[in-house]
């Protein structure tokens, strides 16, 4: 098994048409993913590299029976066209997009209160379940199908730890990057629900970074339901406060937020915690020979 | 982005905030005139406030009361140009360039209102609490239940009835609530419209003759939002910010310039700061933070390098990538031509992974440049942070 995603995805892209949008469409087709067609606005009827393309989602969901959907919308339309993803009841949505402005974001979290849809991102690789489905901008070929559950902030962090598994022996039975961004669709207290419901995933990887309060709500929850071992590192032990270090997340303000505060929370929680990066994947098989 | 405290006051006025009257300046002659000017219109006394970027100007010795325009002038001659260091600045201080000067005002209290996002649920949430003139961040861990707060819903916005609880909970005197309902409405407006991610009127005060007012103001603006906001865009001062840093924004490069001596280039946010990290973890010190971002190209690469290397404290670089959508190959000719062209000297070592990394380690070998190749992070950082030390 796995989270979120598996073979009977059927995924269609917004943003089809353009540069991006393409590429990473065939690059999720050449994987394996079911991409059953796109969405442009103006350019319903035509066909680009094979798929059926359409003028609204709504349109796409009822000719396609999608129940997914990979967002790469320039920032100033990206909020509209969550939106419009949510309206048409798509239970997936992952937004690839960076550089939504927060005040778009505050609409769109509020419009998915009470909805059917789980949003996944903004500002993210996206998610992958090795060999079965990709969606998202993720390197295919570095993960493989096994029994880790890996969840992240970061992108290319993100990568990192699939790699290090991969390299070990091992496989993921999920990988998901929840992006960088203040306001995101899904966290990692959800993710982490996912993954301890999930009969196939044996142990978690969580990368956490600066800034916030997500990684200390995590850890509470941890303590409280999470069973399996968790095994977590927080990337900006080195990151000076009240800049924002790339991810518009991603700054300590108010002496809040630091890498130590969370290491702490997780490390109170049971969490094997990961000073080092480079670390990851020798820990979490330490933490599963101490399991077993 | 960060703004200016009378910018900041601008952008409130025009939303109906009361502000103090106030003229910014840029020489002493300037301050004279203002002093006279306000004075000469009924101010009892004038502050001059030195305009920098960071807080605590006035423990720093960049804010000054003067009684007449004689005296407004002259301090206005000390603090412009000096180093103005606060616990924001950082030791090396702030070149004060701009000075604010304003009417006094008889202050009958000091109060704090903010309006920021609250990420735990999602919402914007406007602030209150007794305590002005404190940081608000003191205070919260001090007591916690001396902030007042107010969570915003999208849907209707902040309504008067909130404003209404905040300003009885403030415990403000009859004839302040309505002034300060009108006060928190139209600053809640001026959040909203101009996509700021932070409003802070510390103090906000209340007159002895019955006026509200925003004693200070500190306001950012969501950098995402600035492409509809061309007249806010306009704001930004640049003399603000590390000449690299603002070298890299042309290039759309993320460099923030740290005291160490490993220069860093890394793609991805999180993993630039694992980099840093494991930098640190071997020993070394980072020297910037730098992302060049998922869909960097050659050019892109050569700028970051340049960057990196004006830094002269730079000993070493590590690169570190993982290439998803920037792919290997792609970066790796980018760092051919880039330590080419600037004749680099110093010792690079490349950490490689992800798309296309066998094309880019072979680009690497045929240029014939002495790369150090490192196969893990671990391994990587174990080996810049040698040759930083000239092992």
């Amino acid at each position: 098994m796995s989270i979120l995603v598996d073979q009977n995805t059927r995924l269609i892209v917004q943003g089809l048409t353009g540069r991006e949008g393409s590429f990473h469409a065939k690059a999720c087709a050449d994987y394996g993913t079911k991409v059953v067609g796109g969405v442009t606005p103006g350019k319903g009827g035509t066909v680009h590299e094979g798929w059926p393309v359409f003028n609204t989602v709504a349109d796409a969901v009822r000719d396609t029976q999608a129940n997914a959907t990979m967002i790469f919308v320039p920032p100033p339309f990206a909020a509209d066209a969550i939106l419009e993803a949510i309206d048409a009841a798509l239970p997936l949505i992952v937004c690839i997009t960076e550089g939504i402005p927060t005040r778009d974001m505050v609409s769109v979290w509020r419009y998915l209160e009470g909805s059917s849809s789980r949003l996944i991102g903004p500002n993210c690789p996206g998610v992958i379940s090795p060999g079965k489905c990709k969606i998202g901008i993720m390197p295919g070929n570095i993960h493989r199908p096994g029994r880790i559950g890996i969840v992240s902030r970061s992108g290319t962090l993100t990568y990192e730890a699939v790699h290090q598994i991969t390299q070990l022996g091992m496989g993921q039975s999920t990988a998901l990057g929840i992006g960088g961004d203040p306001i995101i669709g899904t966290n990692f207290v959800d993710a982490l629900a996912l993954f301890n419901a999930d009969p196939e995933t044996e142990a978690i990887i969580m990368i956490g970074e600066i800034g916030g309060t997500a990684e200390e709500t995590a850890a509470e929850y941890i303590k409280a339901h999470v069973q399996k071992p968790v095994v977590s590192f927080i990337a900006g032990q080195t990151a000076p406060p009240g800049r924002r270090m790339g991810h518009a997340g991603a700054i300590i303000s108010g002496g809040r937020g630091t890498a130590e505060e969370k290491f702490k929370a997780l490390q109170s929680a049971g969490v094997h915690i990961v000073k080092s990066p480079a670390l990851l994947g020798e820990t979490l098989v330490e933490a599963l020979g101490a399991k077993s | 982005m960060k703004i200016h405290e009378y910018q900041a006051k601008a952008i409130l006025s025009k939303y109906g905030v009361a502000v103090p009257r106030g003229i910014m300046v840029e020489s002493r002659e300037a301050a004279e005139r203002a002093a006279k000017d306000l004075l000469g219109a009924g101010a009892t006394g004038v502050v001059v406030k030195a305009q920098i970027h960071a807080g605590g100007r006035g423990k720093g010795g960049g804010v000054k009361l003067a009684r007449s325009y004689n005296e407004a002038a002259e301090l206005a001659g000390k603090i412009l140009g000096m180093q103005l260091v606060t616990h924001q600045t950082g030791p090396e201080g702030k070149k004060v360039r701009r000075l604010l000067i304003e009417e006094t005002l008889p202050i009958a209290s000091e109060l704090y209102l903010g309006i920021v996002l609250d990420r735990t649920v999602s919402r914007s949430v406007f602030m209150a609490s007794k305590a002005g003139g404190m940081e608000i961040e003191e205070v919260a861990a001090k007591d916690p239940d001396a902030i007042i707060k107010e969570h915003i819903d999208p849907a209707i916005g902040f309504q008067p009835f909130q404003a209404r609880k905040i300003a009885f909970r403030l415990g403000l005197k009859p004839e302040f609530i309505s002034p300060a309902v009108k006060f928190m409405l139209a600053l809640y407006k001026a959040y909203e419209e101009t996509d700021a991610s932070l409003f802070e009127i510390n103090p906000f005060i209340t007159t002895t003759d019955g006026r509200v007012f925003a004693l200070d103001a500190k306001v950012n603006i969501d950098d995402n939002a600035l492409y509809r906001h061309p007249d806010l865009k306009e704001l930004r001062d640049i003399t603000e910010e590390d000449p690299l840093e603002v070298e890299a924004s042309k290039y759309n490069l993320n460099y923030i310039k740290l005291d160490g001596t490993v220069g860093c280039m890394v793609n991805g946010a999180g993993l630039a700061m694992a980099t840093m990290d494991i930098i640190k973890f071997a020993g070394g010190e980072p020297a910037n933070f730098l992302d060049v971002g998922g869909g960097a190209n050659a050019e892109q690469v050569t700028h970051a390098f340049e960057i990196l290397l004006a830094d002269k404290n730079v000993k070493a670089v590590l690169i570190n990538i993982f290439g998803g959508i920037l792919r290997v190959d792609t970066l790796a000719n980018g760092v051919v031509e880039a330590a080419r062209k600037t004749n680099i000297q110093l010792p690079i070592v490349l950490r490689l992974e992800g798309t296309n990394v066998d094309k880019g380690r072979e680009i690497l070998q045929a240029s014939g440049m002495n790369f150090i190749v490192a196969q893990t992070m671990k391994d990587a950082a174990e080996k810049v942070v040698a040759a930083a030390a000239g092992r």
